[in-house]
């Protein structure tokens, strides 16, 4: 089966992130006074081959705790999307 | 005693390492590419400040995959004297020689200009050319310097007196406004427990002549060539 993974890794809410305050600032701004708190993150599109789900799902969760997240500052999460069944 | 200068695609101060202690200090140097899996007999270890694989994903981490890095972590393990600069010392930090992690600076801002550091621990390999108190003026050049480690590992980090410099004032003062990228405690270099791998943000190899302003870098690269010779290297 081919899979495409869509992985979101972002700042665990106890690291703060500078990034993110200035977008806040910058949204504020432009008149969007509603906006409370901004976070960001990174957006990374996998494409992989797997026996199924589960294997699928097993390697990506290797992936982010070897290389896509930092487990230090870093929390992870991913949805698969069937490609080839 | 021989060093060796790690090289990645994107390293960029390999030249003024070696610059300082062949052509200043009068040391050999070995240059190490990325690739090779061989020490080539170094007693020492630097890995320098750059943009290894373009920073791609954090600083250092994929850098931390190539194959002279399991190598270095076995020279470490033997109590090797490995030195990360900039990012050298996020490399470390990815491949878990050092605890902790870089953030991008608190200021969104690369910083570039002098700092001045205070020594904190006089009994180190990289630090025993100096004394405790003493103020360093030596030169940062990064976007992503800001030390973050969790409270645990922070406080373990002072317990055991690993924090080996701090941003300061000129008077040795370690006050917030002195600290340019918002590191935790405005730290700006840690070692690990044995005491042999040494991680900093600001640039040694960068202040070595009178010409370049200051040359307090020279007390860090004499101090680990001073403990390579006591140990008979």
């Amino acid at each position: 089966m081919e899979f495409l993974a869509y992985v979101t890794v972002k700042l665990k809410p106890s690291v703060n992130d500078p990034q993110g305050l200035a977008v806040t600032n910058g949204l504020r701004q432009l008149g969007f006074e509603g906006v409370k708190s901004v976070r960001v993150g990174k957006h990374i599109e996998i494409t992989i081959e797997a026996e199924d789900e589960s294997a699928a799902k097993t390697a990506l969760e290797l992936m982010c705790n070897k290389l896509l997240a930092n487990p230090v500052i870093e929390d992870y999460d991913f949805r698969l999307q069937v490609i080839i069944a | 005693m021989k060093t060796g200068i790690v090289v990645f695609p994107g390293t960029w101060s390999d030249r003024d390492v070696a610059w300082v202690i062949q052509d200043v200090l009068g040391h050999p140097v070995e240059y190490l590419w990325h690739k090779d899996t061989n020490l080539k007999g170094c007693d020492f270890v630097v890995l320098p400040g750059g943009f290894s694989f373009g920073d791609y994903l954090r600083p250092g981490a994929i850098a931390r995959l190539s194959p002279i890095i399991e190598s270095i972590v076995e020279f470490a393990d033997k109590g090797g004297i490995v030195l990360g600069i900039c990012n050298g010392f996020q490399i470390l930090l990815e491949c878990g020689l050092l605890p902790g992690a870089l953030l991008p600076n608190a200021s969104l801002e690369y910083r570039c200009q002098d700092v001045f550091l205070l020594v904190e621990q006089d009994r180190t390999a990289f630090t025993c050319q100096c004394k405790r108190g003493q103020v360093l003026r030596i030169p940062i050049s990064h976007g992503e310097g800001n030390y973050y480690a969790d409270p645990d590992t922070f406080n373990q980090l002072e317990r055991s007196k690993r924090i080996v410099f701090r941003y300061c004032t000129s008077e040795g003062e370690v006050k917030p406004e002195a600290n340019p990228n918002g590191s935790l405690s405005n730290i700006a270099g840690i070692i690990n427990e044995a005491g042999n791998v040494l991680g900093m943000m600001p640039h040694p190899e960068r202040c070595g002549e009178e010409i370049l302003g200051s040359t307090d870098g020279l007390y860090i690269f004499r101090s680990v060539l001073e403990t390579l010779k006591a140990n008979g290297k």
